[in-house]
C-alpha cells in the first residue's frame, strides 16, 4: 500500500511550518515550567523536616504571618501570568500567519466527506474542466490549494498533519480551507472526527507532484474512461455498466452515472481501495467487488453474487481504467 | 451555645435511638443518613470505575497490534462510548458528590444533610441509571456515538436503533441526580454550618464542594435540555439539529460543551478540595494562602463557563470568537497555578509526615502538571488544529482526569478510609499501589502524545501496520497492565483491611477539621453536641477558655439540628430533619420505569409521569406522628 507521511514533526508546507514553530515554543516553555515546579516541590520535600501525626501543628504562623512566602507565591503567579501572555501573543500571531496564505492561482477543489470516503471535484467552477476523483488528492508543489469543504451525512474532519491543522466538514455548513505543499511527497491524512462504524478506515492521501507531473495527471484525469481492449475487459465493461454498479458509481463516457459512491473513471490510477483500507491490486479489487463487507465491515457497498469468471472480468475492466 | 459540660452518656444513648435506622431490608431502603448514602455513592462509583476500567483495558488490548480482530468496529464503538460515559457520568461526578455527601455535614458540624430524602432518591436514580446503561451495553444497545454524542451521528438519521436514546435518557436522569445532590450540598454549606464557622473559617474542601455544587446547578440543566432536544428530533420529528430543515449540527456542540467543559471542573474542583484538606494535615501546619486558595476555587468555577468553544476550534465558527476562548483557556491556568504554589509553599514551610495520602498528592502534582500544560497547548487555536481529536487529546484528558481527579481520589480514600470504616488501610500495600499506578499511568498515556503528533486520530478501532503506530500502542497497552496490577493491589488492600485491618483512632493523622473530632466510624447522629467553632482548624485551636464549646438545648428525642446564617454562621432557627421514609426509593423506581418506558415509546413519556407524581404526593403528605412530636416540643416564648 502507499506509505504516506503523517507527522506533525515534519512540516511540508508554510502553515504546518508556522504551527511547528509555535509547537516548539510551547513545548520549551511548558517543559521549563514543569521542571521549575517539580524542582520547587523536590526542594520543599528535601528541606522540610520530617514529622509524625503526633507532631503538634505549627500554629505560630497564624499570628506571625509569612510575608516572604507570600511574596514568593505572588512572584511565581506573576511570572506564570507573563509566560501565559507571551504564549497567548505567540498563538494569536501564529493564527494570523496561517490565515494569510496568498491564494493567487489556487487549485480549487470541492472536498465532500461521506461515510466513509472522500469525494474530490477539481475546478468545480468550470464545467469544461471539472473532474472527480476519490480518496487521493494530487496537488502541484508550490501552488496554493483552496478546498471547499462539505459533508454529505455526518461530521467529518480533514487533517493532513504535514501540511496544516484540521478543519471539520459539517453537514449544512460549507467552509473553506487553504494549504500549500512546498515539498514533493505523499502525505497521508485520515478523518479525525468520529463518524461512525468505519471511522478508522477513512484515509486520504495528498500527493504533491512537481508541476509538470501534476499537469499530466490532471490532463489524464479529465479524459473519459478508457475503452475496453481485450475480450475479458469488454465482458467486464458490459457486466459493470449492465448491472447495479452504475446505480452508485460514475464511469465517465459510459452509462454508469451514479452519484452515491466514488467515481471510477480512473480507478486504476489510484493506489488504494476503500479510502486507504487495502492496496489497489488485481487481487484486492476482485475480493472487494465480491464482498466489500469482508474487507471493510459496514461499508455502504453491498456484496455481489457474481460468478467467479464474471468477477475476474469486472476486475480486469476496472483494473484497466488508468 | 454554652460552655456547659459535655453531653452525658444518656443523652448520647437517646440520640443513638432517635437516629437509628430500622433493621432489615426496609430500614436499609428507607435510610436517609448522609453517611450511609455517601458511602453507597462511593462504593457504587468504584464499581462503575472498575467496569469502565475493564472496558479501557479491552480497548488497549485491541489496539496493541495493527489490524487486530479482537473486537470489531461495532463493539469497539460501544466500548469507548460506554467507557467515556461511565467514567464521566457514573464514576467521576457521583464519586465526588458521594464524598461531599459524606464529609460536608461532618466538616461543617451538623447531623445530616438538609434534604436527605432527596439525596436518598438521587442515589437510587443513579444506581438504576447506571444499571440501565450496563444492561443496554450487554444487550447490544449501548451508546456508540462517543461520550459527547455529536449529531447528526446520534440524530434520527444516522443514530440507528435505540442506542442514542439510551444515552440521552441516561444523561437526563443522572444529571437530575447530580442536580438534586448539588442543591442539598449547597443548602448544608450555606445554612447548616456550626455556629462560629463563618465563611472565612470554612474548610477548603467545603469551599470546593460549594463551588462545584453551584457550578452543577448552572451547567447541568443545559445538557438535560440539549439531550431532550435530540430526543425530540429522534422521537417526534422536530428538526433542532437537522440542517436540511433549518436546524444546525453545531448547536448541539455549543449546548453540550457549555455543560461539558464545566463538567471537567465538577470533577477537578472537589479534587482540589481533597488536596487542600490533606496537605495541611501532613505538613503539620495551616494552609499557606487559605484565602487565595478559596478565591481561586471560585475563580475556577466562573472561568470554567467561558471555555467551551475550545472543544470546537476545528468548526467554522468565527475566528475572532475563537481567540477569546484561547485567552480564557489560558487564564484559567492562573487560579490553578495559585493553588499549586500555595500547596508547595505549605509543604516548604511545614514539617512533613509522608504517608500514602500525601504520596498520592505528590503524584497528582507530577501528572496534573503535564495534563495542565498540554491543556494550555490545546487552548491555543492554531496548535489545537494540529492535535485536536487525536491521541494527543486522549493523553491530555487522561493526564488531567487521572492526575487531577483519580490520584487525589486515592489520596482521599487513604486519608478518610479510617473515618469511614474505623480501620486503617495498609501503608505498605498503599505504597505499592501508588508506585505501580504512577508508573503505569505514565507508561500508558505518555506515548499517546507522540501517537497524536504522528497522526493517530482518537476513536479508531484499528490501524494498519503501515501507519507506524504499533510500537507506541503496544507500550501503552503494557502500561495498562501495570495499572491493572495496581488496582488489584488496591482491591486486595480494601478487602484485607475490612477483614482484619488495624483499628483506627478518632484522629489517626492529627488533622484539624471537625470530622476528626467524632468516633471512627462516626455515630449516626455525628455529634453528641453540635460544636461551636472559633478557628479554621477547630481541633488544632479549640475555642478559648470561657467561650462556648458546643450547642445545647436541641432535642434528643427527635432528629433536630441548627440552621445558621449564611455569612457568619450565627444560630438562626432549630430545624427538624425529615425521618427516613420508603417514598424516595419508590419514587426513584417509578421515575426509572418512566425513563425506560420513554426510551421505547412517546406515549410512555407522557403517561409515565403519572406514577412518580403519585409517589411524590405520598412522599410529601404530612406525617401525623412527626407533626405531633414537633408540636409537643414547641415552647411558648
Amino acid at each position: 500500500m502507499m506509505d504516506g507521511m503523517h507527522d506533525v514533526w515534519l512540516p511540508a508546507g508554510p502553515q504546518a511550518a508556522t504551527l511547528f514553530q509555535l509547537w516548539i515554543a510551547m513545548l520549551v516553555v511548558c517543559v521549563l515550567v514543569f521542571v521549575g515546579v517539580m524542582a520547587a516541590l523536590a526542594i520543599a520535600l528535601r528541606r522540610a523536616p520530617r514529622a509524625t501525626a503526633a507532631t503538634p501543628p505549627d500554629l505560630a504562623v497564624l499570628t506571625r504571618g509569612e510575608p516572604r512566602l507570600h511574596r514568593l507565591i505572588g512572584g511565581a503567579v506573576a511570572l506564570s501570568g507573563v509566560l501565559l501572555i507571551g504564549l497567548l501573543v505567540a498563538s494569536f500571531l501564529t493564527d494570523r500567519a496561517i490565515a494569510q496564505l496568498p491564494l493567487v492561482d489556487a487549485v480549487r477543489i470541492d472536498l465532500i466527506a461521506h461515510q466513509w470516503w472522500w469525494e474530490a471535484r477539481y475546478e468545480p467552477g468550470d464545467p469544461a474542466r471539472v473532474f472527480a476523483t476519490a480518496n487521493e488528492l494530487h496537488v502541484p508543489v508550490g501552488r496554493p490549494v483552496l478546498l471547499t469543504l462539505r459533508a454529505d451525512d455526518v461530521i467529518h474532519s480533514f487533517w493532513v498533519p504535514n501540511l496544516h491543522g484540521k478543519k471539520d466538514l459539517i453537514p449544512g455548513r460549507e467552509s473553506t480551507f487553504a494549504f500549500r505543499a512546498d515539498r514533493k511527497g505523499v502525505y497521508r491524512g485520515q478523518c479525525t472526527e468520529f463518524c461512525g462504524y468505519q471511522h478508522a478506515h477513512m484515509g486520504l492521501f495528498v500527493i504533491a507532484d512537481e508541476p509538470g507531473d501534476y499537469a499530466r495527471w490532471e490532463a489524464a484525469q479529465r479524459l473519459p474512461a478508457r475503452a475496453p481492449r481485450s475480450d475479458e475487459e469488454r465482458r467486464g465493461f458490459e457486466l459493470t455498466t449492465g448491472s447495479t454498479c452504475g446505480m452508485c458509481h460514475t464511469i465517465v463516457g459510459t452509462s454508469a452515472q451514479g452519484q452515491r459512491a466514488p467515481d471510477l473513471t480512473h480507478l486504476a490510477a489510484r493506489s488504494t481501495l476503500a479510502a486507504g483500507t487495502v492496496p489497489n491490486t488485481a487481487v484486492t479489487l476482485k475480493a472487494w467487488v465480491a464482498n466489500p463487507q469482508a474487507i471493510k465491515p459496514g461499508v455502504n457497498m453491498p456484496a455481489h453474487a457474481f460468478a467467479d469468471g464474471d468477477l475476474a472480468a469486472i476486475s480486469a475492466y476496472l483494473g484497466s481504467l488508468q | 451555645m454554652t460552655t456547659d459540660p459535655a453531653p452525658t452518656v444518656t443523652e448520647a444513648a437517646a440520640l443513638a435511638r432517635t437516629w437509628a435506622d430500622k433493621r432489615g431490608i426496609v430500614g436499609w431502603l428507607r435510610t436517609n443518613n448522609h453517611k450511609v448514602i455517601g458511602l453507597r455513592f462511593i462504593v457504587t462509583a468504584l464499581v462503575f470505575f472498575a467496569a469502565a476500567g475493564v472496558m479501557g483495558g479491552l480497548m488497549r488490548h485491541q489496539l496493541a497490534k495493527p489490524d487486530s480482530t479482537l473486537v470489531g468496529p461495532d463493539f469497539y464503538n460501544m466500548l469507548f462510548s460506554t467507557h467515556g460515559t461511565t467514567m464521566m457520568f457514573l464514576f467521576a461526578v457521583p464519586m465526588m458528590q458521594g464524598f461531599a455527601v459524606y464529609l460536608v455535614p461532618l466538616m461543617v458540624g451538623t447531623r445530616n444533610t438538609a434534604f436527605p430524602r432527596m439525596t436518598a432518591c438521587a442515589y437510587w436514580l443513579y444506581l438504576i441509571g447506571g444499571l440501565l446503561l450496563f444492561g443496554a451495553f450487554f444487550t447490544n444497545t449501548g451508546p456508540d456515538a462517543g461520550w459527547f454524542a455529536y449529531v447528526p451521528l446520534a440524530g434520527p438519521q444516522y443514530g440507528l436503533g435505540k442506542r442514542a436514546d439510551v444515552w440521552n435518557m441516561l444523561v437526563t436522569y443522572t444529571e437530575a441526580m447530580g442536580l438534586m445532590v448539588a442543591v442539598d450540598i449547597t443548602t448544608v454549606i450555606l445554612k447548616m454550618r456550626a455556629p462560629g464557622m463563618s465563611l472565612r473559617r470554612m474548610p477548603l474542601f467545603v469551599w470546593a464542594s460549594l463551588v462545584t455544587s453551584v457550578m452543577i446547578i448552572f451547567a447541568m440543566p443545559m445538557v438535560m435540555l440539549a439531550a431532550n432536544l435530540v430526543q425530540l428530533d429522534r422521537m417526534v420529528g422536530t428538526h433542532f439539529f437537522n440542517p436540511a430543515e433549518g436546524g444546525d449540527a453545531v448547536l448541539w456542540q455549543h449546548l453540550f460543551w457549555f455543560f461539558g467543559h464545566p463538567e471537567v471542573y465538577f470533577i477537578f474542583v472537589p479534587a482540589l478540595g481533597f488536596i487542600s484538606a490533606i496537605i495541611p494535615t501532613f505538613a503539620r501546619r495551616p494552609m499557606v494562602g487559605h484565602d487565595a486558595v478559596a478565591l481561586s476555587l471560585i475563580a475556577t468555577g466562573f472561568l470554567s463557563f467561558g471555555l467551551w468553544v475550545h472543544h470546537m476550534f476545528a468548526t467554522n465558527i468565527p475566528e475572532l470568537g475563537k481567540s477569546f476562548f484561547t485567552a480564557m483557556s489560558f487564564m484559567i491556568a492562573i487560579p490553578t497555578a495559585v493553588q499549586i504554589f500555595c500547596w508547595i509553599a505549605t509543604l516548604w514551610a511545614g514539617r512533613i509526615h509522608l504517608r500514602t495520602p500525601l504520596l498520592f498528592v505528590l503524584g497528582f502534582f507530577f501528572i496534573l502538571m503535564i495534563g495542565g500544560l498540554t491543556g494550555i497547548m490545546l487552548g491555543s487555536v492554531p496548535l489545537d488544529l494540529q492535535v485536536h481529536d487525536t491521541y494527543f487529546v486522549v493523553a491530555h484528558l487522561h493526564y488531567v482526569l487521572i492526575g487531577g481527579a483519580v490520584f487525589p481520589l486515592f489520596a482521599a480514600i487513604y486519608y478518610w478510609f479510617p473515618k469511614l470504616t474505623g480501620r486503617m488501610l495498609n501503608e505498605r500495600l498503599g505504597r505499592w499501589q501508588f508506585w505501580l499506578f504512577f508508573i503505569g499511568v505514565n507508561v500508558t498515556f505518555f506515548p499517546m502524545h507522540q501517537l497524536g503528533l504522528a497522526g493517530m486520530p482518537r476513536r479508531v478501532y484499528t490501524y494498519g501496520a503501515e501507519t507506524g503506530w504499533a510500537t507506541l500502542s503496544l507500550v501503552s497497552t503494557v502500561g495498562q497492565v501495570i495499572n491493572d496490577l495496581s488496582m488489584f493491589i488496591f482491591v486486595f488492600n480494601l478487602a484485607r483491611t475490612l477483614w482484619k485491618g488495624e483499628r483506627a483512632p478518632d484522629n489517626p493523622w492529627g488533622a484539624g477539621t471537625l470530622e476528626w473530632s467524632v468516633a471512627s466510624p462516626p455515630p449516626a447522629y455525628n455529634f453528641a453536641a453540635l460544636p461551636v467553632v472559633s478557628s479554621r482548624e477547630p481541633l488544632w485551636s479549640p475555642p478559648p477558655p470561657s467561650s462556648p464549646t458546643h450547642v445545647t438545648g436541641l432535642s434528643t428525642q427527635i432528629r433536630e439540628g441548627l440552621v445558621t446564617t449564611v455569612i457568619d454562621a450565627l444560630p438562626d432557627v432549630r430545624y427538624a430533619y425529615p425521618e427516613p421514609e420508603i417514598w424516595p426509593f419508590v419514587a426513584a423506581l417509578l421515575i426509572s420505569a418512566w425513563l425506560v418506558w420513554s426510551i421505547w415509546s412517546v406515549a410512555g413519556f407522557a403517561w409515565g409521569m403519572i406514577p412518580p407524581a403519585i409517589a411524590f404526593i405520598f412522599w410529601y403528605w404530612p406525617n401525623k406522628e412527626e407533626t405531633l412530636k414537633e408540636l409537643a416540643r414547641e415552647k411558648p416564648p
